[in-house]
């Protein structure tokens, strides 16, 4: 048997948004709260108004109170926005050590398979020695990365082509 | 080694669409030009959310609205959900959204001038059970027109989306209907260049799961990644 093929989710796939998905805590997780947001961006810079934007992270550990997961709508101007627990660093491949990080995938109108892609977090000391992201091009590192623009608010804009491009994984 | 370390396997050659599909327009200013970085798979590829039926309640039957019937041609949906090595994919949500019969979505940015039934929100979520097999009662979907080109229709779908057991199991897609002449012209069908793969997303009308003088019945079975037979031998396997 083989995989059934991915068709995109098209611009109608706000009947499935639940706006209390995009707070993880709702069901009362306790734990480090953060804010992440940030933008969609389409290959000439444009916002993307239609998207789906998903979020899993394997640490805290899901449980009752903690889905790990969320899913968000970018808005007018192309934002997206979660609350969350901040993640702890998570084993990798052999015995390395992951730094802290959040998986992203971006769903919408005129992408047929979804794309994934990780938050890390800005001078998060465990980034230097990550599995994943040190198998980047330092220069393109930076589209991984969440910057703190305010007490608890981490910001990543997401570019799906072009100057800045996010670097999306086969997963 | 635990299963649940064991890495998923890789999508078979052809079963996906590229994003990069000029044919679907919406494709051209969103699909990443650049080539995408293959990682090995983590805990947090590996593992993924689970929803419980308590805290996300099944809505197994949308062809009703607060007691009142949809208008359209009632369906019984029915499936399995297996992995590739055919085992089932038990107690995984399955969500589902469409248009109405008139071939309009209850959603502000669709203005299609067809009429919206107020009986109909085109949005539910079943699970699947112990086998794998899933099953919901609708109304069969209109087609409709979209801007992509000249004269362009939508063949009937429904859209599913589905989790399996892990973040890499991810699956969206869209259900067809057996015989539809829109299929040979949707950009959006043709884009996966495999046939035998985009043909399985034409559900069979099925007489077994069809209730007599009430609903045809359509068959739908989704097949999600399943784990590499062996750990990974290309220097990101697990040693533990």
């Amino acid at each position: 048997m083989r995989t059934t093929t991915s068709q995109t989710i098209g611009p109608y796939w706000h009947l499935l948004e639940d706006k209390s998905w995009a707070d993880l805590t709702r069901f009362g997780a306790a734990g480090e709260v953060i804010t992440l947001e940030g933008h969609v961006y389409d290959g000439e810079g444009a916002p993307m108004t239609d998207a789906c934007v998903e979020i899993w992270q394997a640490s805290p550990a899901a449980d009752e109170n903690f889905t790990g997961f969320g899913r968000a709508a970018t808005d007018s101007s192309g934002r997206f926005e979660f609350k969350t627990l901040k993640p702890g660093p998570l084993p990798g491949p052999g015995n390395a050590l992951q730094a802290p990080h959040i998986a992203v995938t971006v769903l919408a109108r005129g992408l047929l398979i979804h794309v994934n892609t990780r938050c890390y977090f800005e001078g998060a000391a465990e980034n230097e020695n990550d599995p994943i992201l040190n198998l980047v091009a330092p220069e393109r590192r930076g589209t991984l990365l969440a910057r703190e623009v305010s007490a608890g608010v981490w910001r990543l804009d997401i570019r799906m082509q072009g100057e800045g491009e996010t670097v999306f994984f086969e997963i | 080694m635990n299963v649940e370390e064991t890495p998923f396997r890789p999508y078979a050659s052809g079963t996906q669409p590229d994003n990069d599909t000029a044919a679907y327009r919406s494709t051209i200013l969103r699909h990443p030009a650049k080539r995408l970085l293959k990682i090995p798979q983590t805990i947090t590829e590996l593992s993924g959310p689970r929803f419980s039926e308590q805290k996300f309640p099944p809505t197994d039957n949308i062809a009703v609205n607060h007691g009142k019937e949809a208008l359209g041609e009632r369906i019984i949906v029915a499936g399995h959900v297996r992995d590739e090595d055919g085992r089932p994919v038990p107690h995984t949500m399955v969500e589902i959204w469409q248009a109405n019969a008139a071939g309009r979505y209850n959603h502000d940015r669709d203005q299609h001038d067809a009429p919206l039934d107020p009986d109909f929100k085109g949005i539910g979520r079943v699970f699947t059970d112990d086998e794998g097999a899933y099953r919901f009662i609708s109304i069969k979907p209109g087609s409709y027109p979209w801007g992509n080109h000249e004269n362009a229709w939508r063949p009937n779908h429904i859209h599913f989306s589905l989790f399996g057991p892990g973040h890499a199991t991810r699956l969206i897609t869209q259900m067809y209907f057996p015989g539809d002449p829109l299929l040979t012209l949707d950009p959006i069908f043709l884009a996966t260049a495999d046939a035998e793969a985009r043909n399985r997303l034409v559900s069979r009308f099925d007489l077994s799961i069809t209730q007599p003088n009430w609903a045809l019945g359509y068959r739908f079975d989704i097949v999600l990644r399943g784990r590499q037979a062996t750990p990974m031998e290309d220097g990101h396997a697990h040693h533990h």
